[in-house]
């Protein structure tokens, strides 16, 4: 009979004490609690709890991420052809755009860069889980989800590997782990990138898979995205459509405003994202954007300034373009580096938008200023939170002086009432 | 002047189980027990020795630090043992109750022409004044304080608890009495908070100030109350009572008796009959749990609601302060694929994947599974809409986990207790310990500025 065999549950139930107290443990609890929400019951305080644990968490944040990551791979594809056909003359959705001959570029590029990503920086966590003897955090899922959305696609995988040892140690690690960084990993990953290898993270061939190998040959493509167009004061030639849904070049996951605006609604709606911290992102961005846009009208810059194409730019589509959109919604959120108190992330999230466009505009030469933004937002965050709360403390301290702070009766105890010690 | 509190932060946790509104007499015990655990931060001496006959309402043991205070033995029988733990540390006095009861009975006081001196005098030597609590602290109060008020919560929110005006039903009197007499020991007023247009029986008590509280669970607890009404600062003391614990005290008033019966909710999905039993404090949990029929082997029996309660066994004994005993099914089991998977059968403050926003008022059958792993704080925001104080929760149990004295007193540890965080502690994705890491907060500010 079945009841005789050991099942599959039992088998790893005693295989979790026999690894119990060894070095080894996180490293496989971390394997049984992926097939297996734990035995563990309550010690303590409440009873029962409520459904949701960190994995769930990262896990929806993660399903937020699938369209972006599926999208960009055809994406990947289609800007590659083009560049090299041209551009389809009358696009058709699933004529031009999701076909296998796309998805198997997205394939050939965007699934090692996911496979490195998540390898190198798993490896990485497991390591220090079973030197510092914690668990397995979650945090990397959503890490290791973003970082190949936000490099360009022909990134070599070796510098996307060091990369993703430095973010993962520096970043996160040398703090203490999940919940204790202070930048937010997958961008210190991505300014590690930029800072290491420079002329491989900018200029204008990065960003169309194959365009730096063809450069210089009779085959040359251009790589080059919006905002590269309106840093160098040329013209570009996609619609306002295409910048929505994301048929343009750029960094691996960051080009469809749409999906990714799906997304955010989607983490609003189960409650996993601040939707404080996006509203007023996006808020801050117009504001700046809208800014820039009035200095143009007024006259103070005209077309010879190297600053005319960005800041003439419409303020609006500043959120199409470019990593605005994805780092509002995945990155900006990111509830450990962000900001802590409700009042601190609407401060938090609008001078992460007002900071993108004013980087945008004033450094022609990389034209991406959100993961920047975010980074240095990153810093103040404690800042702005301390702030925040010295103003709940304020209120009790001014509540204080009206205390009515009555003196102690040492008198009246009752003296009749000897207890006899025994 | 009343004033009514409508709380919108919190949650509601509805469960299977609910105890009907019948009161049955529980079996007698034959034992009765004295868990000292419930009196937090109490170092008892003993007044009586093992094998001695005490009466009902005799003292068993008083406090080190005043020796006024005395505990008193809820029946007559004998002290059969002295259960110690590790360093001869105090742990139970169980009780051999006698056939035929035995009362030990005080000289009446005159209450309502008593003095304050008078009156606390009578509650100490009377055993009732380990159920006057303090906050700042949580625990029972100091007799040589002059709180500012006293704050009385007569509305269960919490998830199973007894209603409380169910149990106080025809005991206006014995109310009436204690809010008198308590009245007398504050300069400032007797807050009495009762369910909006519930018929409590605390409704036409005199001397009280009546506030009408209506929201979710957290509305219910004390703590939420005096934040909303008169919210504690450093150097202030308030005092609060349970209802079921006033009562006792108005008996003793009015007898001169210290009478320990109460009325208890048996509640939980574990219950094949969840109701309520009328017996006394101390008394074995299996006189009424087996009554009422357990429909599972493997279940956890809890001295108190789900979210504050105390472990205790099917062998168990009923608190000294609780009026709820819960059963709910052990959750010592694997589920596969649990944190990714569509979950209906559980509550949930998000909607990652769960259900439990479709329906509001569904009653759910849950477990003691911590339904995921111990991590560090990482979600930001989620307390704060269950936590209706203006407090910040989780700057608060981190001032405390790291021992930053001059953070706790700012950011609020005075007007707390750690059932004030047990609903955080419920919806917390990190699976923190936040009652624990408060109880060890208060007890730390308590030890270094007392």
């Amino acid at each position: 009979m079945s009841d005789k065999r050991l099942t599959f549950k039992k088998r790893l139930h005693i295989l979790k004490h026999h690894y119990r107290d060894k070095k080894m443990a996180p490293a496989f609890n971390a394997f049984h609690t992926f097939l297996f929400a734990p035995d563990e019951t309550t010690h303590s305080g409440s009873h029962v709890r409520a459904a949701d644990d960190l994995k769930r968490t990262m896990n929806t944040v993660i399903m937020a991420l699938v369209p972006v990551l599926l999208f960009s791979m055809f994406n990947a594809g289609y800007q590659h052809f083009s560049a090299i056909n041209g551009f389809p003359e009358n696009f058709s959705l699933w004529n031009d755009f999701l076909t296998w001959e796309n998805f198997w570029v997205g394939i050939t590029t965007v699934l090692p860069l996911v496979i490195v990503s998540y390898g190198v920086g798993l490896i990485v966590e497991f390591i220090f889980a079973v030197i510092k003897g914690h668990e397995v955090e979650e945090g990397y899922l959503v890490t290791g989800m973003l970082v190949p959305l936000i490099v360009p696609i022909d990134t070599p995988l070796w510098m996307l590997a060091v990369a993703v040892v430095f973010g993962v140690v520096i970043g996160k690690e040398v703090f203490g782990g999940t919940g204790m960084n202070i930048l937010n990993p997958a961008l210190t990953i991505r300014a590690f990138l930029f800072f290491a290898y420079p002329t491989w993270m900018s200029g204008d061939k990065v960003w169309v898979h194959e365009a730096v190998d063809l450069a210089g040959g009779p085959d040359a493509i251009s790589g080059e995205t919006i905002l590269g167009f309106l840093a160098q004061g040329h013209e570009y030639s996609y619609s306002i459509s295409d910048m929505f849904f994301g048929f343009i070049p750029g960094s691996v996951g960051e080009t469809s405003t749409f999906l990714i605006l799906l997304g955010g609604l989607f983490l609003i709606f189960s409650k996993i994202a601040s939707w404080r911290i996006m509203l007023s992102a996006v808020i801050g961005s117009l504001v700046m954007g809208l800014a820039f846009n009035g200095v143009v009208d007024q006259g103070w810059i005209t077309e010879t300034s190297k600053f005319y194409g960005l800041m003439s730019f419409d303020y609006w589509k500043h959120l199409l373009v470019g990593g605005l959109a994805f780092g509002i919604v995945y990155m900006a959120t990111d509830p450990v580096t962000g900001a802590q108190t409700n009042r601190g992330k609407w401060i938090y999230g609008f001078f992460i938008g007002f900071m993108s466009v004013m980087i945008r505009v004033f450094n022609p030469a990389y034209p991406e200023g959100v993961f920047l933004a975010i980074l240095l937002m990153n810093v103040f965050a404690p800042t702005i939170d301390h702030y925040v709360i010295r103003g709940n403390i304020k209120r009790r301290m001014k509540r204080l002086k009206n205390a009515t702070i009555l003196p102690k009766d040492s008198e009246g105890a009752a003296k009749e009432l000897k207890a006899e010690t025994i | 002047m009343s004033k009514d509190i409508r709380i919108k932060k919190g949650l509601n946790i509805n469960l299977v189980g609910e105890a009907e509104q019948t009161i049955s007499k529980a079996v007698l015990s034959n034992v009765y027990a004295i868990n000292l655990k419930d009196f937090h931060g109490i170092t008892p001496k003993m007044l009586v020795k093992q094998g001695a006959e005490v009466k009902a309402g005799e003292a068993l043991f008083y406090n080190k630090n005043n020796q006024d205070m005395v505990f008193v033995s809820p029946v007559s029988g004998e002290l059969v043992e002295i259960e110690r733990g590790a360093r001869r540390r105090i742990l139970t006095l169980k009780i051999l109750a006698d056939k035929t009861q035995g009362q030990l009975e005080h000289a009446k006081l005159d209450f309502e022409n008593a003095s304050a001196v008078d009156i606390k005098a009578y509650l100490l030597k009377g055993g009732c004044w380990p159920f006057v609590k303090q906050r700042p602290y949580d625990i029972i109060a100091n007799p040589d304080d002059t709180p500012k008020a006293i704050f009385i919560s007569a509305y269960s929110t919490a998830p199973l608890a007894a209603d409380y005006d169910f149990v106080l039903q025809g005991k206006e009197k014995e109310l009436q009495a204690a809010v008198s007499a308590l009245g007398k020991l504050t300069p400032g007023k007797v807050h009495v908070s009762i369910g909006k247009s519930s018929g409590s029986p605390m409704t036409g008590l005199s001397g009280i100030t009546l506030h009408n509280v209506s929201g979710p669970h957290p509305a219910g607890l004390v703590g939420t109350q005096i934040n909303k009404i008169d919210p504690i600062n450093k150097g202030e003391v308030v005092w609060t009572v349970n209802p079921q614990d006033l009562v006792i005290i108005g008996e003793l008033l009015l007898t001169g008796k210290f009478n320990a019966e109460r009325i208890v909710a048996l509640a939980g999905s574990s219950v094949k009959a969840p109701k309520y039993y009328r017996t006394k404090i101390g008394t074995e949990i299996s006189t009424f749990l087996y009554a009422s029929g357990v429909n599972t082997d493997n279940f956890r029996v809890i001295n108190g609601d789900v979210l504050t309660g105390s472990k205790s066994r099917q062998d168990g004994y009923l608190g000294y302060y609780n009026n709820t005993v819960t059963a709910i099914p052990e959750g010592d089991d694997y589920e596969l694929f649990g944190w990714n998977k569509p979950v209906f059968n559980k509550i949930s403050a998000t909607r990652a994947l769960t259900f439990s926003w479709l329906q509001p008022n569904k009653k759910y059958e849950l477990t003691t599974n911590t339904n995921g792993e111990h991590r560090a704080f990482v979600v930001t925001g989620m307390y704060e809409k269950v936590f209706p104080m203006d407090i910040y929760p989780m700057q608060l149990l981190k001032a405390c986990m790291v021992q930053d004295l001059d953070e706790m007193e700012q950011l609020g540890l005075y007007e707390v207790a750690p059932e004030d965080f047990s609903l955080t502690e419920f919806i917390c994705i990190s699976k923190q310990p936040h009652q624990r890491i408060i109880r060890e907060g208060l007890d730390l500010l308590y030890k270094e500025i007392g």
